[in-house]
């Protein structure tokens, strides 16, 4: 099964052993939760021996637990969104990438391309730049919130991927489903949404999974053109706090949260993957 | 251009006329000037080795792969025509590939009435009852709700006759349906075959099955190289081939 992600995959140096797959899987959970559990205890424990009166590091965290989730639904929130609109976009960016017309095919392969070797940053700049920041609608001022422009940001890259993903697909189904298609007397768009593209879905959505824990974890990007989300909240608190020690353990707590989301995501991606491969 | 106008030299009854036809892919001649003319309800078989043509003819006929040179006329229609309407005429040929090619996303009985539904726009209920009617006629009532993966090859090319059929074609083409399916499920297809030939459908086969070819067909033609190099009846070509690569082939398969 091809990883379209596999930079993301662990430096891997004894491949090949037997049963390496589930060991693999066991042991980066366990590496992940202890890393960040670990970075909190030892903190709250460097701490515990030398504070004075100010409250335990575990137990301000506590108290700034239901703040700091306000903050990381705008994630959920924006990186939701940004594959709602991409996706839908995307979709049709890889159908036309097929087109047998030409004046088609060729834009929507360069708009492809190059949205998907742009850094996410530049395109979020970009969209914050380039959307208005109210639209005018039959004489109704309609303002559009930096979360939304930053949804759309990202929503680009989105696309881009989303776009490949879907030509990768079609690409991948056999040349007799079209063949047939074409005896049957099918026009191409019947035979492109009736025929291939239910029969693409499946091989679609693993990597389309993979994509959205990506984008869940990018979504912090948004922090730096001024969008408030997980990030901001970490830091307002941090503010607020004003406790150097605090520091390492609340950006801990963070990460603890995107990996408690993201995790499950890639695990059912590889469980996708790996009962999607044999059936047909 | 007006179809059915244009029937140059062709004898009248014929469903498939094929005049001269030239087909080359790149470098490679594929067909070198090929001609036969079948009549409704003729069963015609076309045999010889790998790569001579033949798989190429039956796509030249429903227009699937275009000739370069020659003229084919189908039911009326000229398919070697500009102004071909390559709907209509694929509405009137069937075909069924080696490899069945069913939707796999789709059942058994969907596969039937995908495109009557959606091709020819017909009443949904009317289309489920011909379906099934079809799945009784290949032998394959009960399956209806299995999906091709579920089936046999033998069942998915059963299933792949019934979904060419539901269009009602004027003409059947096989397409080596039987090479790539296990020996004991070979003879079901060839029995769903032979009931079509018998009920008058016109059949054009190419097939390696020689025992079959010589039982069913009313015409054998043998191709090389992309020409036909004889044909007759199956009792004369399979009996006293006159050309030596005939005589050559055949010593070989049979």
């Amino acid at each position: 099964m091809s990883r379209p992600f596999a930079v993301l995959l662990p430096f891997r140096p004894g491949d090949g052993l037997a049963g390496i797959a589930g060991y693999r899987a066991d042991r980066r959970v366990a590496a992940g939760l202890a890393l960040a559990a670990g970075l909190i205890l030892v903190h709250a424990a460097a701490h515990a021996a030398t504070a004075g009166a100010k409250p335990a590091i575990l137990e301000t965290l506590w108290r700034w637990t239901p703040f700091l989730l306000g903050g990381f639904v705008w994630n959920i929130v924006i990186s939701a969104l940004a594959m709602a609109v991409g996706t839908a976009l995307g979709f049709l960016l890889g159908i036309a990438q097929i087109s047998q017309v030409r004046a088609v095919r060729a834009p929507s392969w360069f708009a492809t391309q190059l949205l998907r070797n742009a850094p996410w940053l530049v395109l979020l700049f970009y969209c914050m730049y380039l959307l208005p920041f109210q639209l005018h609608v039959f004489g109704t001022r309609i303002g559009i919130p930096d979360w939304l422009k930053a949804a759309f940001g990202f929503a680009l890259p989105v696309m881009a991927y989303v776009s490949e993903i879907v030509r990768g697909a079609i690409r991948s189904i056999p040349a007799g489903q079209w063949e047939s298609a074409e005896a049957l007397s099918f026009t191409r768009s019947q035979t492109i949404w009736m025929i291939i593209i239910p029969q693409c879905l499946k091989r679609m959505l693993p990597a389309w999974m993979n994509l959205y824990a990506i984008v869940t974890m990018a979504s912090v990007l948004a922090n730096v053109v001024g969008v408030s989300e997980g990030l901001t909240a970490a830091r307002e608190m941090l503010a607020a706090e004003q406790r150097v020690e605090l520091l390492l353990p609340v950006y801990a707590y963070v990460l603890l949260w995107f990996f408690a989301y993201c995790y499950p995501i890639a695990r059912a991606t590889v469980f996708l993957e790996r009962r999607w491969a044999v059936a047909h | 251009m007006a179809a059915g106008g244009t029937m140059s030299g062709i004898s009248g009854d014929a469903v498939v006329s094929v005049r001269d036809v030239h087909k080359s892919f790149g470098a490679i001649d594929v067909l070198g000037g090929i001609s036969m003319d079948v009549g409704r309800g003729d069963v015609v078989c076309i045999i010889g080795p790998s790569g001579s043509g033949k798989s190429t003819l039956l796509r030249c006929i429903n227009a699937l792969v275009p000739v370069d040179r020659g003229e084919i006329v189908v039911a009326g229609m000229t398919v070697t025509s500009p102004t071909l309407d390559k709907l209509a005429l694929r509405r009137k040929v069937g075909i069924v590939f080696q490899q069945y090619n069913l939707f796999p996303h789709k059942t058994a009985l969907q596969n039937i009435m995908m495109a009557p539904i959606h091709v020819l726009k017909r009443d949904r209920r009317e289309v489920e009852e011909l379906a099934r009617q079809l799945m009784r006629k290949v032998r394959l009532s009960g399956k209806e709700a299995c999906y091709p993966g579920e089936l046999s090859g033998g069942q998915q090319q059963r299933v792949a006759i019934a979904r060419s059929l539901a269009m009602k074609p004027e003409v059947m083409m096989f397409d080596e349906v039987t090479a790539a399916l296990d020996p004991e499920t070979v003879k079901e297809v060839l029995t769903t075959i032979r009931e079509l030939a018998e009920d008058g459908m016109t059949c054009m086969l190419v097939t390696h099955e020689m025992g079959f070819a010589r039982e069913i067909a009313d015409r054998v033609y043998f191709t090389d190289h992309g020409v036909i190099v004889e044909h007759g009846p199956p009792k004369e070509l399979f009996g006293s081939p006159r050309d030596p690569r005939t005589r050559e082939f055949l010593e070989h398969v049979l």
